[in-house]
């Protein structure tokens, strides 16, 4: 397969990751959503690593990964405080910081 | 054979991505990450990268998949209602997503990358395989690899603070 076909799957990924922090309102399905961005990055630099013949992209797919992880565990962390606090567990409604 | 495995990885990460952001119950959009992770995995070794794919599998589909299937366990995944505050959120989102995806794709072909309309140079078996990876974090890229394995603690200990039951709340 042409590196051409993962790049465009990657943009795709990434476009339906950026729809969907657009749309839902649960912050649990939002951090799935950047999950989806992140792996979408991920590809597209794994494909370019293959295509420049360069291990150094898997690399940085892979200090991506930690990132992501490090995301997950202290966004999960922020929904069970909201949870304990018996706050609604929906982005609008979670608004005391807007201007 | 390979262009049948692309297509088929390729559907399952996309559906899986649709999945996600379709599904009204949050458990069910993490049952659907954790197929787009999968087809993802697969995808990694098609492009000839062994441990990146072994990483994708036991790390996200293994360990951070599971923190999330605890974490909607506990609070509940309630599906959210189908009020929309914003009026013409759903039907401008995805349009700003089409828009999107065809700007990256236009950016991307469009980029005078000859080497894009290639399957990449011919590499031995030893691309990306473990050792070779290891090799690198651990040669040149240390301290890349130690600065993450302090972020990785930062965010252990950042999140048993932001969970840890406090005082005043334990009523």
């Amino acid at each position: 397969m042409n590196i051409e076909w993962y790049i465009v799957l990657s943009s795709l990924l990434f476009a339906v990751g950026a729809m969907g922090i657009l749309v839902r309102r649960s912050p649990i399905v939002i951090l799935l959503c950047l999950e989806l961005m992140l792996n979408a990055g991920n590809l597209a630099l794994v494909a370019f690593s293959r295509m420049v013949g360069n291990q150094e992209g898997q690399v940085f797919a892979i200090v991506v990964m930690v990132v992501a992880a490090c995301e997950v565990v202290i966004g999960l962390g922020l929904i069970v405080a909201i949870f304990r606090r018996k706050l609604p567990l929906d982005v609008d409604e979670l608004r005391e910081l807007r201007g | 054979m390979e262009a049948i495995l692309f297509f088929l990885a390729a559907l399952g990460a996309l559906g899986g991505a649709v999945g996600v952001v379709a599904m009204r119950n949050p458990f069910y959009g993490v049952l659907a990450l954790i197929v787009h992770l999968f087809s993802l995995a697969v995808l990694f070794l098609l492009l000839s990268s062994a441990f990146v794919a072994a990483a994708q599998v036991v790390v996200y589909a293994g360990a951070v998949m599971v923190l999330y299937v605890f974490v909607v366990a506990y609070v509940g995944g309630d599906a959210e209602p189908a009020f929309d505050p914003i009026p013409g959120q759903r039907f401008l989102a995805p349009l700003m997503g089409a828009a999107l995806f065809i700007e990256l794709s236009i950016a991307v072909l469009g980029s005078s990358l000859a080497a894009l309309g290639t399957e990449g140079p011919d590499v031995g078996a030893g691309f990306g395989n473990p050792a070779a990876i290891g090799k690198l974090l651990l040669e040149d890229f240390l301290l890349a690899f130690e600065a993450s394995s302090i972020l990785l603690l930062l965010a252990a200990v950042g999140a048993v603070v932001l969970a840890s039951r406090r005082e005043e709340d334990a009523s």
